[in-house]
């Protein structure tokens, strides 16, 4: 399969995760939504690895072999964030009584 | 005796000791004078000096034995090629001076301990450590062994004179005096420091000795410029035209310091160093001519002004400046020795006038007018000090004053006739202004208030016998520089100083011309004081008019320099002030705060504490970057 098929789809997923970032207000969708964009991140780093290894496989076995190493670590960083992000969201909730972003202005306080 | 000599030989080299001492009584008096109590720091002050009086009689001692010495202790200043070593010279002009210095400084300093004992003991201790700092830097000056150190000493005399003149601090128009002379100073200064930088990119070198000895490295006509530079701080220092107004304002300080100032110390610098100079100065005929002139003119005018002032120090103090005039004079024409032969005898006898004069201002309460003065003889030996001052300085034979100003006439007569002429006038005017102070303060009625008559009184000791020891060697100061024609050798000054000041080839007077010379100016001298007394024994004070009113006012000299020189300054610095300060420097400063702090208030919108708002920023600007990016690449 060419490459820029990839390339699609993974735009397509990181622009509805900007997307639903910035027009939604429930912290749940928006979190979900970053998912999405480092999936799309995921998918891309493992299409041009795959690529990359096609490429060069003859020269190199090993070819491309850390681009496929960067999206372990981007899922570990993903699984701590989340982690943290939906125990912050928990303690928002139990503060606000709500998950809406909005009522999240405090900050510049 | 082998021993005795090897001691004379090592104690040459602590001739450091000589300025050590009063600095060193300078540092007691200045950090303790909280704590140590009055007579404690009379103590200590006449003490240093007295011990450094001591080590100068041991030294001109020496030095008239033919010990003469320059004893380097390290290297002050060490710059690739140019060495400037600390170092002192013990010859036999600065040993005359160490000698005036340190004898005239410590009976001056034993007279304060008396006169200045109302002050409180912190200021008494304030007092006597600057007046001891004061002796220092003179030393410093006159025991340098090379222009370097000289100035360093002769910019600590301008600093002290600057603190003792302003010691009343309180007193604005005192401070404003202080101001004053450390300012014309600081004029003359950098004539004097121009000088010595030409000299070092010249020579390579300050050190007296090598300079004098490598002067065909200089041009004829960088000579004249170098010693009419050197000329330049000498009239700041030593108070002549045009930078003499400072002396006569100097006054401002107890009367104490005017005697030190006036006799010991700072104002004979400029004569020390022209002295010293001597080897250079001799090779250019236009700095002597004018060092000779401005002198003239200098103790003419002071003279002049001297006639009508009512301040009885100011009269002392033009006096001093039309002195000095005198001597510059004899320097000028190339008599060195004389000029230093009447920096001694001035030393002796205006030290005693000042002194008197001080013990009248004590007796009165303060009061320094002549015209509330009057009928004074009680204070009999003020009295009669005064007035072995006042025949000193009119010149009147065998008086100290008559050998030292008789020679300068002489030598003035030998080099022109008309410099004879003016000398031998400005001679007759001191007379007359002398004895014209003399007599309105001494003789007559008394014409004060009836509580200042109440309260008069003779001085305490300490200053009397101070008087006394100055009259005396006012009286017999002279002996050591009798001419020629009226004893054979006895020009003992001159043959003293021969090693450093070549003797002068005279020109050929014959001996009944100089004696009748001195015995027409003798004439004339005594003549004016008969007439001085006469005219003021029953003196009526009017306002005067015409040139009486020109003189009472210094010619308007103050009035001339504030309109040329002061008040176009302060014009130009409110100028300054109002359009290059205000409206240049602070408006850029105040205006980058202003910009700065208008944009953090419009900046301050961008942070709304939305989080979207934040995330939208980010994304619009990375896709800036990008879309920047893809065409900057192109």
């Amino acid at each position: 399969m060419p490459v820029n098929y990839y390339i699609f789809l993974s735009i397509a997923l990181f622009v509805i995760g900007i997307i639903g970032v910035l027009t939604r207000r429930n912290a749940i969708i928006i979190f979900m939504c970053i998912e999405l964009m480092l999936n799309a991140v995921n998918l891309m780093l493992v299409a041009f690895s795959k690529m990359h290894h096609l490429a060069n496989a003859a020269k190199d076995a090993s070819a491309g072999i850390d681009g496929q190493l960067f999206v372990f670590f981007i899922m570990v960083v993903a699984a701590a964030e989340v982690s943290v992000g939906l125990a912050i969201i928990v303690m928002m909730y139990r503060n606000i009584h709500s998950v809406d972003v909005n009522f999240l202005n405090r900050l510049k306080h | 005796m082998e021993v005795w000599r090897g001691f004379m030989k090592n104690a040459l080299d602590i001739a450091w000791l000589v300025p050590f001492f009063p600095l060193l009584g300078f540092l007691i008096n200045g950090l303790g004078r909280k704590v140590l109590s009055k007579s404690l720091i009379s103590i200590v002050g006449c003490g240093v000096v007295l011990a450094s009086f001591v080590l100068s009689i041991w030294i001109f001692w020496q030095v008239k034995n033919g010990n003469t010495f320059v004893a380097s202790y390290f290297d002050f200043i060490s710059v690739r090629s140019l060495h400037v070593p600390f170092a002192f010279q013990v010859d036999q002009l600065s040993a005359i001076f160490l000698l005036i210095i340190t004898g005239v400084g410590f009976l001056i300093h034993v007279y304060s301990t008396s006169y200045m004992h109302e002050e409180t003991s912190e200021h008494f201790g304030r007092y006597f450590s600057y007046l001891n700092l004061f002796i220092f830097s003179m030393l410093l000056l006159v025991m340098g062994a090379n222009y370097t150190i000289m100035f360093i000493g002769w910019e600590g005399v301008g600093l002290c004179s600057y603190l003792l003149i302003g010691y009343w601090f309180k007193n604005t128009e005192y401070n404003k005096a202080a101001n004053k002379a450390f300012i014309m100073n600081r004029i003359g200064d950098l004539g004097f420091l121009i000088a010595i930088f030409w000299i070092i990119s010249k020579v390579g070198t300050t050190n007296f000795s090598d300079v004098f000895a490598s002067t065909n490295s200089f041009s004829p006509s960088e000579i004249t410029i170098i010693t009419l530079l050197l000329f330049v701080g000498a009239t700041g220092k030593s108070a002549q035209i045009p930078l003499y107004t400072w002396l006569p304002d100097a006054m401002a300080g107890p009367t104490p310091v005017s005697a030190l100032i006036h006799a010991a110390t700072m104002v004979t610098a400029g004569i020390y160093m022209i002295a010293r100079s001597n080897a250079l100065y001799s090779l250019s005929e236009l700095s002597m001519n004018v060092v000779a002139i401005v002198g003239l003119a200098t103790s003419i005018l002071a003279a002049t002004i001297a006639l009508k002032q009512h301040d009885i120090k100011k009269v002392l103090a033009y006096s001093t400046v039309s002195q000095l005039g005198y001597m510059f004079l004899a320097l000028g024409v190339g008599a060195y020795s004389t000029g230093v032969f009447h920096v001694m005898t001035h030393a002796f006898f205006k030290a005693l006038l000042f002194l008197a004069a001080g013990s009248v201002i004590h007796a009165m309460g303060g009061e320094q007018d002549i015209r509330k003065m009057g009928g004074l003889n009680r204070l009999k030996i003020t009295s009669i000090t005064f007035l072995v001052g006042c025949i000193a300085i009119a010149g009147v034979p065998p008086f100290s004053g008559f050998f030292s100003k008789d020679a300068i006439l002489l030598a003035a007569f030998e080099h022109n006739k008309i410099l004879y002429a003016v000398a031998l006038f400005g001679a007759i005017l001191t007379a007359y202004y002398m004895f014209r102070l003399f007599v309105l303060t001494f003789t007559g009625k008394f014409r004060g208030t009836e509580e200042q008559q109440h309260h008069l009184h003779e001085s305490p000791p300490a200053m009397t016998i101070v008087l006394v020891i100055l009259a005396i060697l006012s009286v017999i100061g002279g002996l050591i520089g009798i001419p020629d024609v009226i004893m054979k050798g006895g020009d003992k000054l001159t043959e003293f100083l021969a090693p450093v000041i070549p003797v002068r080839v005279e020109e050929a007077v014959s001996s009944s011309t100089e004696i009748s010379l001195m015995a027409l100016s003798s004439g004339l001298v005594v003549v004016a004081i008969i007439v001085a007394w006469f005219r003021f024994r029953k003196y009526e004070f009017k306002p005067s008019k015409g040139l009486g009113k020109v003189l009472e006012n210094k010619w308007y000299v103050d009035e001339f320099y504030d309109a040329i020189i002061v008040k176009p300054l302060n014009k130009l610095g409110e100028i300054l002030n109002e359009g290059l300060e205000k409206s240049g420097i602070d408006a850029l400063v105040n205006g980058i705060g202003r910009a700065v702090q208008y944009g953090g208030r419009q900046l301050r919108w961008l942070q709304s504490g939305q989080v979207g708002s934040y995330v939208l920023l980010m994304v619009v600007s990375i896709v800036l970057f990008f879309v920047l990016q893809f065409f900057l690449r192109k």
